[in-house]
């Protein structure tokens, strides 16, 4: 038995991590919308002034990189293009796996078999291998593709959950009694097995918001994400990579705003699936 | 006047092991306009499946088998295509099942579960359809129903979910209602009041009911007709007065002897020995065998049903000797 995501959330915002772990989200969210628009665009007005490479002072609180850029208002920058990668990426995969268990698991049968033979197959792949290759295939991949891609590959997991979550209901007696009623099957896959399923994807969906971040900021790293002069939290570090012992700053911001949303996301996530768990009080 | 409800030679099968089981096997009977018939049975008989089988509901790997009928007023259910099967799911006939904890969707205010049949079913508006779920919520005897429309299931007591779980039923005005142990799961006295209900819509309304149960007591004068089941067959029907005046089936008889009564002399309860067999490990010729008291020299062969009185058969070759 799992408690409906309404009740989930209300439950894990009651405990201290899960209240943590979303205020520091929110601080994160807050700051990548509205900071940018009180620091100096990271694009246009590189403090020549200051001069490349500063140490953090009160003018430049996260210090400048090599480019005299400011590096605070490009991690603000950052968190925008992180967060949307993340939302967007996990919107879609969430949205594809449902789509795929509900099928599976309410038709059952053959099916079943053909999608979640499908899907083991491409489980077997690792998705940062088929990534990479993508990413390397398609020269140049504008931001949206980035994202559609890496939600196009996050799926597979999700669906298996949702599966198991339809398996667990389709014979309950709610479902028999909406058959016995006359509902179509769409009607009783869409609306009386999907918002049942919605505690566990709801904690699915908040976890794999931190595996997209640390999946782009991994491909950003490597130079096959996020294109510069885009600010992005991986690509930063990889920009700051030749001047680490010089200009430490440079790298060492970005990452820990990689860490804080990671951290934050998994706190909240890990508060909401032991809140959707009624044994767990 | 011909059968809202006709039943013929009724068989559910499940694999097992190479060949098939059939835990319904064979079953008939028939239902009028506006009547009730109590199927009656011990846990495993089949009775449930039965019910299920009406709108076929069997799961799968469930079947019924070739040469089963079930007619509703003329119309063969068993060859519908699946919109005109819809149809009459939740139109014609409705059903409500034993546990009302886990028989309305926990994520939905019951004011839609209740709207969403007659969306299914007429052409209406949100408005009317909400006015006919006050209505009918009303007509189950919940108090506030204005109010109501927006709980949640987990916001009401059992007997007043089994009340919506009614009410749901009832939104698509069904000729034939099938209540599969409504009241097993209630407290006794909350049970009183869901059968009392039930029987009163069934007159108000005109509609035909099949109760299924395993308590003979809430049978009588509820019922018009009694079918009793035993090791997925019919082994005795009457109408009601007859069955509790004369049960005739040495199965039929233990049922009674092993129910408490309030009056009459004080006797010790007779329980029947034994269990009922599972559909795989059923006796040949008569099923009750192993467990009967009587040991008929015919019950190798398996009886078929027999006339013992007026509108009154049994599956025993006693009706043979007039006893």
């Amino acid at each position: 038995m799992r408690l409906p995501a309404g009740t989930a959330i209300r439950r894990a915002l009651a405990t201290p991590r899960g209240r943590a772990g979303i205020m520091a989200l929110g601080a994160i969210v807050v700051f990548g919308i509205f900071a940018p628009f009180a620091l100096p665009d990271p694009f246009a007005q590189p403090d020549i002034v200051s001069g490349a490479m500063q140490a953090p002072s009160a003018v430049h609180p996260f210090g400048t990189d090599q480019l005299s850029r400011d590096v605070l208002s490009r991690v603000a920058t950052g968190a925008r293009v992180s967060l949307a990668v993340a939302a967007v990426a996990v919107a879609l995969s969430m949205t594809l796996g449902a789509l795929v268990g509900l099928v599976a698991g309410y038709f059952g049968g053959a099916v079943d078999a053909v999608l979640m033979r499908l899907v083991d197959g491409a489980m077997a792949v690792p998705r940062l291998f088929v990534l990479l290759l993508l990413v390397a295939a398609w020269e140049r991949m504008p931001l949206t593709a980035l994202m559609l891609v890496i939600g196009a590959t996050g799926w597979l997991g999700t669906s298996r959950l949702v599966r198991a979550e339809v398996l667990r209901l389709k014979d309950a007696d709610f479902v028999r009694g909406a058959e016995a009623l006359g509902a179509r099957s769409g009607r009783i896959m869409f609306r009386h097995l999907l918002p049942n399923t919605m505690g566990p994807l709801l904690v699915a969906a908040t976890l794999g918001v931190g595996d997209v971040i640390l999946l782009e900021a991994g491909l950003s790293f490597l130079g096959m994400g996020v294109r510069p002069p885009t600010p992005s939290w991986g690509g930063m570090i990889l920009d700051g990579k030749d001047v680490l012992t010089a200009a430490p700053w440079v790298s060492i911001f970005p990452g820990l705003a990689i860490i804080a949303t990671v951290l934050a996301v998994n706190l909240f996530g890990d508060a909401l699936r032991a809140a959707s768990d009624p044994r767990e009080t | 006047m011909t059968a809202l409800l006709d039943v013929r030679d009724l068989r559910v099968s499940f694999p097992d092991g190479a060949g098939r089981i059939h835990p319904v096997d064979g079953v008939s009977f028939t239902i009028e306009r506006g009547k009730t018939l109590a199927l009656v049975g011990e846990s495993g008989c089949g009775k449930s499946l039965t019910s299920l089988a009406l709108l076929r509901l069997i799961p799968p790997p469930g079947r019924i088998d070739d040469g089963s009928s079930v007619t509703l007023d003329g119309t063969d259910l068993l060859s519908l295509k699946p919109d005109a099967l819809r149809a009459v799911r939740g139109r014609r006939i409705a059903m409500i099942f034993q546990d009302p904890m886990t028989s309305l969707n926990p994520v939905f205010r019951i004011g839609d579960q209740i709207t969403e049949v007659m969306h299914a079913h007429f052409k209406m508006s949100k408005q009317d359809a909400r006015e006919q779920a006050v209505l009918l919520l009303q007509e189950v005897g919940i108090p506030d129903p204005d109010e109501r429309l927006r709980a949640y299931p987990h916001q009401l007591s059992g007997g007043m979910r089994q009340r919506v779980m009614i009410a749901i039923a009832l939104a698509g005005q069904p000729e034939l209602l099938i209540a599969d142990e409504p009241t097993t799961a209630l407290d006794v006295t909350v049970q009183a009041q869901i059968l009392e209900l039930l029987d009163h819509l069934r007159r108000t309304r005109d509609m035909a009911m099949l109760l299924i149960t395993h308590d003979l007591g809430i049978v009588a004068g509820r019922a018009d007709h009694v079918a009793v089941m035993y090791a997925g067959q019919l082994i005795e029907t009457a109408p009601t007065r007859e069955l509790f005046d004369r049960p005739s089936h040495p199965y039929t008889q233990g049922l009674f002897a092993s129910v408490p009564r309030l009056s009459g002399p004080v006797g010790r309860l007779m329980p029947i020995a034994g269990t009922v067999p599972p559909p795989n490990a059923w006796p040949a010729g008569c099923r009750f065998r192993p467990r009967c008291p009587i040991k008929h020299p015919k019950s190798e062969t398996m009886p078929p049903m027999l006339r013992a009185g007026p509108e009154h058969e049994m599956r025993c070759w006693l009706a043979e000797d007039g006893k």
